[in-house]
């Protein structure tokens, strides 16, 4: 099972085995990482799940659809490593991506 | 003081239809919205998006929906406060009391809420100190223009309000267009207008600044905006307007002693109560086991709810089942002919 590696606005890291398949919004949820909010429940509506991706796994995700970076605009302190998680789908090939959490989402 | 039989919270698609099952059996309800309009998050947040899942509807958007939920409450008289949100709920004689933040008293046995993920409230600047002049020279939505007047104002935001209020405030007074990117998502039309606004000069445009800082001691004097790369422009400004849409958020919801979970309420999945006797959670809010925040299960549990709404509100009549293919009682209140 791949492996993503959230790390909270205070440093703490949580390293979670998560389903080829699922969203990496839906990984946090589901393991209770705090820092994701998921709004909208990711019908990329809300810009809650917003996450810094680190600069070596950004150019590897998969390119952004259309509307991701309108919601992105919305979202709390944006830069240009961000992404919504509820956009990013669990891989073997992402397995071992790096994403910082943001101090909140709203 | 208004009395009513139940009072629903959220005007979306949940509490709209959650109106339509309470008319059916009977009881009468008002409708209390945070947002101008009614709709809730399918009109908010997508109403132009295509929804596949409504039962025998095989597409139709956010606004679509709305729009025939609506029809459908037609036959009955439901009053809606918009641009209200309820404040306190407190127990008296077994009714609820109920506030809002206009000051409209209810009283009811029932209380339904259909708040989706809470109320629809502008999302702020982070920047520290911008509380402070929140409402004096930072504003989040624009109530009186003539403010504005041969002031310079700088503007936040890269969607339509941001571009339209641009293009407004641009008349009369010197305005600054900020925008983390260099790509607008509003109209294109509008986009069009901008950049010939920014071209002649009268807006100034900056693509690709964030707010870094307000300064002013007691009325705001300046601010400072970052480049993606890190360079620093400082900017004179009386007025700062911020356009980042709406968030939602669980409100004052959250100090009425209900048992919550995260952003959602626990029910039991008969009644779709609360804790509480006589407040009822239904659609995204509710949390039970195996909940699936869809626009049908919100449907199914409004008119659980609603039937249980019945017993409280009527305590000497037993409530009986019936079909609207066959009821005349119901088809009376339908306003349809019976044949």
């Amino acid at each position: 099972m791949p492996k993503i590696i959230y790390i909270e606005d205070n440093g703490k890291s949580h390293t979670i085995d998560i389903s080829n398949g699922l969203t990496v919004m839906e990984g946090a949820v589901q393991n209770n990482i705090p820092g994701i909010d998921a709004d909208c429940g990711g019908s990329m509506a809300c810009a809650t799940c917003h996450v810094y991706v680190k600069e070596d796994w950004f150019n590897k995700l998969p390119k952004k659809e259309n509307g991701e970076e309108d919601m992105i605009d919305m979202a709390y302190e944006p830069n240009k490593f961000s992404r919504l998680s509820c956009q990013l789908t669990v891989s073997d090939e992402i397995d071992g991506l790096v994403v910082q959490l943001p101090k909140k989402q709203a | 003081m208004i009395k009513t039989d139940a009072l629903i919270i959220g005007a979306g698609p949940t509490g709209l239809f959650t109106a339509h099952q309470l008319k059916l059996i009977g009881l009468d309800c008002e409708i209390v919205d945070n947002l101008d309009k009614i709709g809730g998050q399918c009109i908010e947040l997508y109403p132009d998006k295509p929804i596949y899942d409504i039962p025998a509807i095989p597409e139709c958007t956010g606004e679509q929906l709305t729009k025939s939920l609506i029809n459908q409450l037609k036959p009955f008289n439901i009053k809606f406060h918009l641009n209200e949100r309820i404040d306190e709920v407190k127990n008296s004689n077994n009714k609820w009391e109920v506030k809002t933040n206009k000051g409209t008293l209810f009283n009811t046995p029932n209380i339904i809420i259909a708040g989706g993920v809470g109320s629809f409230e502008p999302r702020k600047f982070s920047v520290k100190d911008c509380e402070k002049f929140e409402n004096k020279s930072i504003y989040y939505s624009i109530k009186d223009k003539a403010v504005f007047k041969d002031k310079t104002v700088s503007i936040f935001g890269g969607g339509d309000s941001a571009l339209d209020w641009a293009v407004e405030l641009s008349k009369n007074s010197k305005v600054n267009l900020i925008h983390r990117r260099d790509e607008f998502r509003g109209a294109q039309s509008t986009i069009d207008y901008v950049n010939k606004l920014a071209k002649e000069g009268k807006i100034n445009l900056f693509t690709k600044y964030q707010l870094k800082e307000v300064k002013g001691s007691k009325n705001l004097e300046s601010i400072d905006i970052e480049h993606e790369n890190k360079e620093v422009k400082n900017l004179k400004t009386e007025f700062v307007l911020g356009f980042f849409g709406l968030i939602m958020q669980l409100g004052p919801i959250a100090n009425w002693g209900l048992n919550l979970n995260k952003k959602t309420i626990n029910v039991d999945t008969e009644k779709f109560e609360t804790n509480k006797k006589g407040i009822y959670a239904v659609g995204d809010i509710c949390n039970y086991p195996g909940k699936l925040k869809l626009i049908l299960s919100g449907f199914h549990e409004g008119a659980l709810a609603a039937r249980a709404c019945f017993k409280l509100a009527r305590p000497n009549e037993k409530y009986r089942f019936e079909f609207t293919t066959s009821s005349k009682t119901i088809k009376s209140r339908l306003g349809v002919k019976d044949d």
